[in-house]
Parts: structure tokens; C-alpha cells; sequence
């Protein structure tokens, strides 16, 4: 019997690595931007190309950034939710229409209905490498002092934005 | 028609040029110091991908970003630095060695060492239970004559069976 304890042991502890490792998604790479300033940039408004929409004037907000296209289609599978959120006024939405034409993406959300505050243009994609986007849609919090708080890679559920979006950005609104 | 075709296909290969993706050379020196780079990047798109080979759009502006700021004069290490500020270290091929990573790097030897150490003890204890016995020159005796036996019955001829 005492022969069976060892494999069986190791066979466990196996099965446990195997377990939590299988069911890690690989396209979710940790970003090294959480708990650092969110990068500067000043980009053009999607609506109104002439003005131009920076960081600095999200000082003192805490808010959500979405990075979307009109291409993406998984942001399509999010968007409801957006629009939920913006009808409840809890945080300001704001949108990065990344990698896109701006005739396109004023039609997406001429289309779906536009959820945001305010949506700048990446037609380029510069600034959305200075974020570390890889992979459309994601989701930043930024807080009062311009650091990033959390960032959200893929689509946001219902779930991600009660259990954990929503109840940090209570907590740093407080602060 | 049909002998057309073959020698035509037969062409095939030699418009099926896979090297690697490029945009633009305007300046050649440049761009080999860029797709030597982008080799040792990730694409984070195709994650098995090099920056260097891939198609994608996110690996074109990564590498037009990298080309941007080889012309701006920036060393290939600051690049790198930059590239992993904003999306981790995951996009080395060559992870650094650190804290996070010392599992990854000598999690290996460690279980090599483990395997000898397992393999060394099983040997011993197994040497242990091996009772070197002197035979007695009865038992050579008997041993002999065994031998002896089995070998004058092999060299008997097979027909005792039919």
C-alpha cells in the first residue's frame, strides 16, 4: 500500500498544475502598465477632428478608457453593456476608436448607439501601442491622479464589470 | 493543354516566397538593424510568431514603431525597454532571468538534480540487497554438472518429439 502513496501524490499535484495551467488564457499577457501614470497623448476628437482631447483633461476623474473599432467584432458583444453603464452615470466612459477610419467608426456608433462621453480617433494605432494594446477591445481605469488601475483585456462581461470594475472604481472615487 | 499545366505548376514554388514580412526599405541598413530586432520580439497577436515574421497589423506598427525610433537614434536596448514598459515582458523570446522567472529558468535543473539524486538512492539501496555468497565447491560441483547436462541435451537431434 505505502508503495502507491508517492505516485499517487505526484500524480495529484500534476493533475493540479495541469488544472490551473490549462485554464489560463495565454492571449491575456499581464500588463506592466497597471499601478504606473497612464501614458500622455493628445489625440483628435473622433466628431470634432479639430479639437484635440488629452490626459490632462481627465485630471481628478476617475474613468474608464475603451479601446473598440468598428472592425472588432467582439467589441460588438461588449457594447450593450457600455451602454448600460452609461445610461446608470456611475464613471465616465470615454472611447479610443483605434486603428480605424473615422468615417467607419462614427458609423459603428451611428449604428449600435454610442455610449461614451467622449471618443477620440488612434486612426494610426501610435497611441494605442504606447498603451500596450494587443488585442481590441480593452479596458483601462484610470484614477484621479492619472495612474492606471486596471486594465481589461477582451470583452468586458457583465460579471468583470460588477465584481470588479464597478467596486474599484467606488473605491477610488472615495479617495 | 494539360502538359501546359504541369511545368507550370512545377513554377509554383518559386513564386511562393516566404521571407520575411516587410513593409518598407527605404534604407536597407536600417531596416536589417529592425528585422534583427523584431526576430527577437513577440508578436502579441500570433503569439508564436516573431515580430519580425508577422503579417499582423499590430506587427506592422510595432515595427514601424521600432524603425521610428531607430531613426530618432535610440539604441536597440532602449527600444527593448520601451517595448517592455508597455506590454511586459512576454514580449521577449528570451525572457530575463528575475525573481518571477527563476522557476522558469533553473525549475529544470533542479528536477534534473532531483531525478540523479532519486536514481543514486534507488542504486544504493538496491546494492545493498544484492548478498555477494561464496559458493561452496559442493554447489560449483552441481552447478557444472547442470551445465554440462543442459548442454549435451541441446545438442541432441529434435526427432525425440516426433
Amino acid at each position: 500500500m505505502a508503495r502507491f502513496i508517492l505516485p499517487f501524490v505526484i500524480f495529484m499535484i500534476v493533475s493540479v498544475f495541469l488544472f490551473v495551467g490549462l485554464g489560463l488564457n495565454p492571449h491575456e499577457v499581464p500588463s506592466p502598465l497597471v499601478g504606473k501614470p497612464a501614458p500622455a497623448f493628445s489625440l483628435p476628437q473622433l466628431h470634432e477632428p479639430d479639437k484635440q482631447f488629452s490626459l490632462q483633461d481627465m485630471k481628478g476623474k476617475v474613468w474608464l478608457l475603451n479601446v473598440w473599432a468598428s472592425w472588432c467584432t467582439a467589441c460588438e458583444h461588449e457594447h450593450p453593456l457600455f451602454m448600460e453603464l452609461s445610461r446608470q452615470n456611475l464613471v465616465p466612459l470615454y472611447g479610443m476608436d483605434y486603428k480605424d477610419k473615422p468615417e467607419d467608426g462614427m458609423a459603428w456608433l451611428q449604428k449600435h448607439g454610442n455610449p461614451y462621453t467622449l471618443v477620440v480617433s488612434d486612426a494610426e494605432g501610435r497611441v494605442g501601442i504606447d498603451y500596450g494594446v494587443y488585442g481590441v477591445p480593452e479596458t483601462y481605469l484610470i484614477d484621479k491622479q492619472g495612474v492606471i488601475q486596471y486594465k481589461h483585456i477582451g470583452v468586458v462581461t457583465e460579471l468583470d464589470l460588477r465584481e470588479n470594475i464597478l467596486p474599484l472604481v467606488k473605491e477610488l472615487q472615495a479617495k | 493543354m494539360r502538359y501546359l499545366l504541369i511545368p507550370l505548376l512545377c513554377l509554383l514554388p518559386f513564386f511562393a516566397h516566404a521571407g520575411e514580412a516587410t513593409d518598407m526599405a527605404a534604407d536597407p541598413v536600417l531596416e536589417k538593424r529592425m528585422i534583427g530586432l523584431a526576430e527577437k520580439l513577440r508578436c502579441l497577436v500570433c503569439q508564436n510568431e516573431s515580430l519580425a515574421s508577422s503579417h499582423s497589423g499590430l506587427a506592422e506598427d510595432l515595427r514601424r514603431e521600432v524603425r521610428e525610433q531607430m531613426q530618432k537614434g535610440l539604441s536597440d536596448q532602449e527600444i527593448i525597454d520601451y517595448l517592455v514598459s508597455r506590454y511586459g515582458d512576454f514580449v521577449l523570446f528570451d525572457p530575463p532571468v528575475k525573481k518571477a522567472t527563476l522557476v522558469l529558468w533553473y525549475g529544470p535543473f533542479a528536477l534534473l538534480l532531483m531525478g540523479i539524486g532519486v536514481l543514486v538512492h534507488q542504486l544504493r539501496k538496491r546494492k545493498n540487497l544484492i548478498v555477494e555468497t561464496e559458493l561452496s565447491a559442493e554447489d560449483a560441483q552441481r552447478a557444472a554438472e547442470l551445465l554440462n547436462e543442459t548442454a549435451d541435451q541441446s545438442n541432441q537431434p529434435k526427432d525425440s518429439q516426433a
